[in-house]
């Protein structure tokens, strides 16, 4: 994923030729599918996480006959999709029908472009990242409403209003959040966001500085996952399963896929703004100093990177999942209230406080 | 569109990304059995005989957000380049922003009032 930077400048310098083109293509598409194989990975252990969380939250076994601890159930339940029928409804919009999930799960799956994992181990350190990713993950209710739609049944119409309601109005909050934080860190890019934190270590994070907009922040992520307390578009009480009642097969697999996505989204998000990122939280004095900075040390602590950005990111993933199983689901009139009455003040007061303080900084 | 080699990385993984969607359903087209029936292929409206379309007209509540919430996406869309320059542009641009979200706030307050933000 890190690709030389001066290695990319010679050969943009010589963009015309076919062959340095292809070269080129070659040296941004290993990266790209090696992120998408430890997404994939990724999905998986949250799957069975889920289903074991809740499982040991309801006192029972949870999955266990696929591979050890039932660790391959994820992949049977994908593969078993795959071998499904796929309906498609016959009064329904069949273009748009596909369409949908389809345009959920790319865009889902663009986030991932500007999200470190690791000391600067990330696929494009753009200069308008956390920008991109809002502007992107707007782009999934579009898929989520055409999904709805397209089934031509009630549920599903309902549920995909819902979801295109729910989704635009903790939007809002949201923005308002991530313009506080890089407004501290005077700066969009990813990269730099989690560089601004890694000063005073643990007591350098922005949870500290920003702890209202931490809040908002978890909670409006919380919304845009559709996850429980705020599941009113798949409520399976009221709307069987909204947008995803007339989908079957590996359509039906890939909203599974995007709802996964976009949990670990929003902890990759919670872990990079506000729980400092790669950095480990006690404040120490690199201790890979003393060694040579050889190749080796660089592939461990870039592990270590890795392997801390996925620790804190599990923390918000854990919690989501218990409170899943603790809180009853909201009404639409309170989810509405909540966003626009409460948290949209809140994270605008939150953003007016931040750029005073830094006003009087400067 | 490719003038700027920053977001080659963009595209290449737009493509990719869109390959994963069209694989699934061709896989799936391959392997998956088909044997419809009018039965299966009507909307399922738990159990009984569907009752006329879904596409009809809906709350127009859900427009009204929608409304809001262009006002406020544009919003922010404008304090972003205005947070990146922040420290540039000192204290009297911020007494500007202020003004300009201290509108769109009236504005808030006018839809709270009006009951746009209402949903019964």
């Amino acid at each position: 994923m890190i690709i030389d930077r001066v290695e990319v400048e010679t050969i943009n310098s010589f963009w015309k030729l076919e062959l340095l083109k292809e070269v080129y293509g070659l040296i941004s598409i290993l990266p790209i599918l090696t992120l998408l194989l430890g997404i994939t990975i990724e999905v998986l252990v949250i799957v069975w996480l889920e289903r074991e969380i809740s499982a040991s939250i309801q006192q029972r076994i949870g999955p266990e006959y696929a591979g050890p601890l039932g660790l391959l159930q994820a992949i049977a339940d994908g593969t078993k999709l795959l071998f499904k029928e796929d309906i498609l409804p016959s009064r329904g919009d069949i273009s748009l029908f596909s369409i949908g999930p389809s345009i959920a799960v790319i865009s889902v799956l663009l986030s991932f472009l500007v999200i470190p994992l690791g000391y600067h181990f990330v696929l494009a350190d753009l200069s308008i990242g956390v920008f991109l990713w809002i502007a992107i993950s707007s782009i999934a209710p579009i898929g989520l409403l055409m999904a709805g739609y397209s089934s031509n049944n009630k549920y599903s119409f309902l549920g995909g209003l819902r979801a295109a309601a729910q989704s635009i109005s903790y939007e809002i909050p949201l923005t308002f959040c991530v313009l506080a934080i890089s407004l501290l860190s005077n700066s969009l890019s990813t990269v730099d966001i989690v560089e601004a934190q890694s000063k005073y270590g643990f007591f350098g994070w922005n949870i500290w500085r920003q702890p209202i907009g931490f809040l908002v922040f978890l909670i409006s992520s919380l919304a845009e996952c559709e996850r429980l307390p705020f599941d009113l578009p798949e409520a399976e009480e009221e709307l069987v399963a909204g947008y995803q009642t007339e989908y079957s097969g590996i359509k039906y697999g890939l909203f599974y896929l995007v709802s996964y996505l976009n949990l670990l989204v929003s902890s990759l998000f919670v872990t990079v703004l506000y729980l400092g990122g790669w950095n480990l939280s006690i404040p120490y004095i690199s201790f890979f100093d003393f060694f040579q900075m050889n190749k080796a040390v660089g592939i461990l602590e870039m592990t270590m990177g890795i392997f801390i950005t996925l620790t804190k990111a599990y923390l918000f993933l854990f919690i989501s999942i218990t409170i899943r199983w603790t809180l009853p689901r909201m009404r639409m009139d309170q989810l509405l209230n909540l966003g626009w009455k409460f948290l949209l003040p809140i994270s605008l007061g939150n953003l007016l406080l931040t750029t005073s303080f830094q006003l009087v900084s400067l | 569109m490719f003038l700027l080699h920053e977001y080659d990385i963009f595209w290449t993984f737009l493509i990719i990304a869109s390959l994963i969607p069209i694989l699934a359903f061709s896989i799936s087209g391959l392997l998956a059995p088909v044997s419809e029936g009018p039965e299966k292929l009507s909307s399922y409206e738990s159990g009984i005989e569907p009752m006329g379309g879904a596409w009809v007209q809906f709350r127009i509540r859900y427009y009204m957000f929608a409304l809001v919430f262009v006002v406020f996406d544009v919003e922010t869309v404008f304090l972003y380049p205005w947070a990146m320059s922040f420290d540039v542009l000192g204290v009297s641009v911020f007494i500007e922003a202020l003004i300009f979200v201290l509108i769109l706030v009236v504005g808030l307050v006018y839809a709270w009032r009006k009951g746009a933000l209402e949903w019964s």
